[in-house]
Parts: structure tokens; sequence; C-alpha cells
């Protein structure tokens, strides 16, 4: 009766605690965690078997483990410790083509949920402002994580295709922010100044790592009544946040650059190798991206417990104060409020 | 000029009756709010505004203090400006550190209605009252709440046509709505422009975005004629060009949205384009590079705007929702409307130019 769930890419923080989390559930039976590093986490009671997802060897693994339910995590943007740009994306790309080759062959395989990304909507002045989960890129990233996002969904559909009996799920996550969260973008926003594009203001939607918990345990089981869960979804907390409403959220300053000089300064960087600073990051914090969730809710049946406003409180209650804490210009502003004279107001007000 | 060569056409469908020719802005402000406008109207600077917040923030001062002259007897001095001004103040206050703080809301498309209440539309307001003299007739016809469409005519080299029915919506719509444009995908490529769009709370003029603002019970505005109207030689002035493939009204079908035709007469004065340098334009990736009397010879001065005076008029409102739901397939219903809302537009464009005294006046 019991369940077996085979996680890939256990040794990220998100990866861990989706395998400690999906035990704990009464269907559940068993867990086979599987990377190509051992994770310095706990991963509670499941079975980790170290295996490169790159190897044919990932098939046996799943062959042997006799799982049910395969659950791709290891799709992601930043490689784990020291690898290169290069292995990650060998990682994203050749190791789905294993997972899905393995899945493919096995028999007891019968359900698969993918992590996937709305990087693979590119972001571009000619989108339309909201993308739905049919809207079609009009540029497609031309490479980094977004194009790997884009060829793992490829290859996806075309298994979806030869093994029609699998239910197949793929979530495309918006940025995922948490207090734990380690994400390109989340070591942009440690910046102790924000690098901004002058005179673009992109609109930002993030999901909280609880939420993606919570709707991949939602994905991997069978669907709740009245609700379907495979298919392609759009993962996202409610509304949407400018980036200078998240500078200043944050408490930290922005440095406006123009685009030319942003781009340069990025491949000047990336050449480096000091961080990864992709050309789609630049993109994204030009553009922006928001993307409708309504399949999320009414087809998937998923109501995420943070909006995108609180998710990136709780992730600036886990960062220290910046340059410039909004409770100290708020306090500012008060004082200048409390002063008796009115004369002593006027400045304020034009400067207003 | 233009009035000499227009051919009036001898129809009376669209609301002629009501009033013969209001000389000043004044008369229609008093017309549109009615009796009760003139009560509130000492205080408030717009009773169309009073439903924002009741503290009016300081940034509106300037506009603020101009603005009661226009409402006749009583100017705005005469409230006792102890309380006010600290009114004032304090929500001046309250706005300056929600802004430092970010602790303001935007919509999914970017849309930050404080921003444009209190910031953006007091920065266009005296360009719309004083400059061009904007006179709004017909507000009434655009419906209270719910989706509504509304396509107007497009000119005037620069898209100042539609930043005046932004603010004619705001400031006359007695349900104080606000009116989502649909731009041009050039606006969002370049900087500065798409953030200052997207906070006015434009976005892409594309089938989705409308359907999901339209689907929001929002007001959409769009200008289908495109580039093609506003980068039009002065020549042909207030002849409608083709209103695109129809895509805006199998938008508004699909939604059941009513659409709303709007009347700009004054822009396309503004800057009156007698060349375009094609090469140029190209060059800069630009759809057009106009040539007016005064622009690319005089310098950044040559870019202020003629100030002539305007007139927008919204029309009487064509019902959408008696069609079948595959009406929005059907192209020869989908030409007939389109057709029906051009000539709607173009017969209210020939009757106020022939009721136009003057390019200036």
């Amino acid at each position: 009766m019991g369940k077996v769930v085979l996680v890939t890419g256990v040794a990220r923080r998100l990866g861990g605690r989706f395998v400690r989390r999906v035990q704990r559930d009464p269907q559940v039976d068993r867990v086979v965690a599987v990377d190509a590093v051992a994770p310095e986490h706990d991963l509670g009671g499941a079975d980790f078997v170290q295996a490169d997802i790159r190897q044919p060897s990932l098939a046996r693994v799943l062959a042997e483990s006799g799982a049910d339910t395969v659950v791709h995590l290891d799709v992601t943007a930043t490689a784990l410790g020291s690898g290169s740009r290069t292995t990650v994306k060998e990682t994203n790309v050749i190791g789905t083509m294993q997972l899905l080759g393995a899945c493919q062959k096995s028999p007891t395989v019968q359900r698969l949920v993918v992590k996937s990304s709305t990087n693979v909507y590119g972001a571009a002045p000619r989108d339309p402002a909201v993308f739905t989960e049919n809207t079609p890129p009009k540029s497609l990233p031309s490479g980094g994580f977004a194009k790997d996002t884009v060829e793992v969904e490829g290859y996806v559909r075309g298994f979806a295709r030869r093994r029609p009996d699998v239910a197949v799920c793929v979530l495309r996550f918006a940025n995922i922010l948490g207090p734990a969260a380690e994400t390109p973008l989340t070591s942009y926003f440690d910046l102790p100044v924000l690098p901004t594009v002058l005179g673009y203001d992109p609109r930002l939607q993030f999901v909280h790592e609880d939420d993606v918990i919570e709707v991949l345990r939602i994905a991997s089981h069978d669907p709740a009544r009245g609700s379907l869960n495979s298919g392609t979804f759009n993962i996202a907390g409610d509304g949407a946040l400018l980036l200078s409403q998240c500078s200043r959220r944050l408490g930290r300053p922005t440095v406006p650059l123009l685009l030319p000089a942003v781009t340069w300064a990025g491949s000047l960087v990336r050449t480096l190798g000091v961080t990864d600073f992709s050309p789609e990051q630049i993109r994204l914090l030009t553009h922006g991206r928001v993307v409708a969730t309504d399949q999320m809710r009414e087809t998937l049946g998923f109501r995420p417990a943070y909006t995108t406003a609180e998710t990136f409180a709780d992730f600036a209650r886990s960062r220290g104060p910046g340059l410039l804490p909004p409770q100290a210009l708020a306090g500012a502003v008060d004082r200048i409020a409390a002063l008796p004279a009115l004369g002593g107001t006027h400045p304020a007000h034009s400067a207003n | 000029m233009a009035d000499a060569k227009v051919i009036p056409f001898d129809d009376d469908r669209s609301r002629a009756g009501s009033v013969p020719r209001p000389a000043r802005r004044r008369g229609a402000g008093n017309r549109r709010t009615g009796g009760e406008g003139r009560q509130a109207g000492d205080v408030q600077p717009l009773s169309g505004r009073s439903r924002t917040r009741d503290d009016v923030p300081v940034t509106r001062e300037a506009d603020g203090a101009g603005e009661p002259d226009g409402s006749g007897a009583r100017p705005g001095p005469e409230e006792p400006d102890g309380s006010a001004l600290e009114r004032r103040i304090a929500g001046g206050l309250a706005f300056l550190r929600r802004r430092l703080t970010g602790e303001y809301e935007v919509d999914d498309f970017g849309y930050d209605a404080e921003l444009t209440d209190q910031v953006l539309m007091s920065l266009l307001r005296p360009v719309y009252e004083k400059y061009f003299r904007v006179e709004v007739k017909g507000v009434e016809n655009i419906p209270a709440e719910g989706g509504a469409l509304i396509v107007a005519n497009h000119s005037g080299t620069l898209p100042l046509d539609g930043l005046m029915m932004q603010v004619a919506v705001h400031d006359h719509h007695p349900a104080g709505r606000h009116l989502r444009l649909l731009a041009a995908d050039l606006v969002f490529m370049l900087p500065v422009a798409n953030e200052l769009a997207r906070k006015l709370g434009h976005t892409l003029a594309c089938a989705e975005d409308a359907e999901l603002l339209l689907g929001r019970g929002e007001l959409v505005g769009v200008m289908p004629e495109g580039f093609k109207g506003i980068g039009k030689p002065f020549g042909e002035r207030y002849k409608l060009q083709r209103f695109g493939r129809g895509g805006f009204v199998s938008t508004a079908l699909r939604q059941g949205a009513p659409i709303v035709p709007c009347s700009i007469v004054g822009a396309e004065e503004i800057y009156p384009m007698i060349g375009n340098a094609k090469t140029l334009a190209r060059v800069l990736g630009i759809p057009y590079f106009p040539l007016t009397p005064t622009f690319p010879w005089l310098g950044p001065l040559g870019a202020v705007p003629l100030p002539t005076k305007w007139t927008i008029q919204f029309g009487e409102p064509i019902p959408t929702d008696g069609y079948p739901a595959e009406a929005a397939e059907d192209p020869m219903l989908m030409f007939n409307l389109t057709d029906q809302v051009r000539e709607q537009i173009q017969h209210t464009l020939y009757k106020l130019l022939v009721q136009r005294r003057s390019v200036f006046f």
C-alpha cells in the first residue's frame, strides 16, 4: 500500500527539507534520497544513496528502490560548493535526461514531479505583464539557468508523451525566498548596496520556502478530491513587489546604473568568476516578471500561506538591517511630525 | 483653419444637446459635479478626489491653491488654515513615511495607485488644466463600475493625448475610476518611460493584458490607430487611420465589456508634423522622427507643445454583452463593430471641430 518516493537533489537545503517533511506523511513508506554528494544536513529516516544523476547508474538505483513517485529537485541555478557553470548545466540537462530515461524504463513509476522555474518565460519589454502557463515567451532565454529549465521542460514534455500512464507535474516556481534560501537573488539582496538598472523598476514575485515544500508535497501525492495535480503550474505568492520597494523594505540603498554598464559589469564579474550574475538575472532585474497563479489555485487546489510581500518580510527579518533601516527612516519622519511648530515641518514637505 | 475644411455631418445621434458651447472649462466642471460638488468644492481641490483620502497631501498644494479660483466664489484660504494645514502636513508626512519604508502596494501590473493619485496626477494636472485647458464632455458615458473599454483617436506625435485622457477620467468621473491605458511596446523598452508607465497603470497593448484587466473590472483605454495615428502628417489631421486589426473588439466581446468611443480634439495641433526623417528614425529604431516647424531646429525648446485648446468627448457606450460566446471569433461581426466605433469617433470629431472657435481658444 505504501509509497516509495525517490527525491533527487537532496544535498541542498530545500531537498533536505522536503525529504524530512514527506516522510512524515502517513501514506509514504520509504523515501530514497539521491544526490552526487552527501548532504550536510540530516535526512531523517530516509535512505540516502550517493549517485550522480548524470550517470546511468541512476537507472539501477531507481529500479532497486522500486519507487512509484519521483521528485526531481536537482534543477538549480547555482552549483553546490565549488562547481562551475558547466557542471550545473550538465546536472540540470543531462541529469534530467538520465532520470527521465530511467523513469521510462521503470514499470513502477506512476508520478513524476519536476521543479522548474518561471525563468522559462524570460523577461522582455514585449511580454505581457502577467504570464499564464500558456504564454509563449517572446524572447527565449539565450543561456544560463533559464535555458536549462526550458530544455528540462522540453524533455519532460517528451517523457509525458511517451509515458502517458505517468502523472507528470511541472512546478514553475517564482523566485524562492525564505530565511534559509540560497539563490542568486538572495545573494543579490545580501549586497550592502543594490545595483539597479537606471530607469527600470522591475516587478518581482516571490514564493516562500514553506510554500514550496507544501506544494511539492501536494504534487507528489494523489490529488485531493476536486483537484488535478498533473500538468504545468506557476507557483508564486500573491501580488508583486517592485525592486524599489524591496530595497526600501530591506533598508538597502540602490545605485542606479545605465543598462549597458550593468551588462558589461555583469559579464566582467562572470568572467572573473566572482558570482553567477547571469544575463537572465540582469534581464529579470530590468524588466521583471509576474505570473498568473489561477491554475495553481483552481486546478492544483493550493493556496500559498505567504503572499509575495509576506515572503519578502520574512526574508528581510532573517537578514540583518541594511544601511538605511526602514524603522530608522520611519522614526526620522515621525520625529519631524512630532515637531511642535508648523514652521519646522515646512522643509520636509518641500522635500516631499 | 482646420475647421473650415471639414464637412459637417448633420447627425445628432450622439448627445449634441448638452450645452451649445461652454466657453470656459469652469462650465464643464460645474455641470459635471452638479449641486453637491459646489458644497464640497470649497475646501476640496476637486470633488473627484475626495474619495481617495481625507488627508490631502502636500504635494498637491501648488495646484490645490490654484484650483479654488476655478470653482468660483470662495478662495481656499477661507478654511481656518491651522487645522487644514496641519492635516495636510500630517498627510504628507504619512505619505513620505510610506514611500521611504516601501510600505505601499502595487498591483500585478506595477500600478502604484498612491503615487499616481498623489504625485503623478498632480504633475499632469497643470498641463491638463492650465496648458491645454481640456474640456471634458460625456464623462457619464463611462460606466461607474465593471470593465469597459475606452477607444480613442490617437494623435500629436507624442502620446500626450493618452495621459490627458487619463487625467480627464481620474478627475472628472463621479465614481473616481482609474483608466488603465494600453501602450505600445516602445514605451516599455525606453528607460524611465517604462517605469513611469507601469506606475501610472499602463500596460502593454496585447490581448492578454487587456483581457485580464477587463476581467478584473477595470476601465481600459486603448488607441487602436497606434503609430499610424500618432505619427501621421499634419495634413491628415483628424482623419482616423485604420483601427489596427480590430483586436480590441474581440477582446471586449470576450469579456462582454462595453466599448466607449472617445474623441480627442486639440491634440493634433500640439506638434504639427510637417515632415518625417525616416532614415534617422530607422537608425534610432523608432517608428518615425517628427519634423515640426520648431522641433529639431530650436533644440529642446522646439519640443514644447503648442498650447492648443482640447476637447475630450466620451460617446455613448456600445454594448457587447448581447452577442453569443463565439462572436469573438466572427471576423465579419468584428469588422462591423470596429467600423461602427470608428465611424462614431470620426463623426464626433467632425462635430467638435465645427463647434471649435479656434485652435488655441
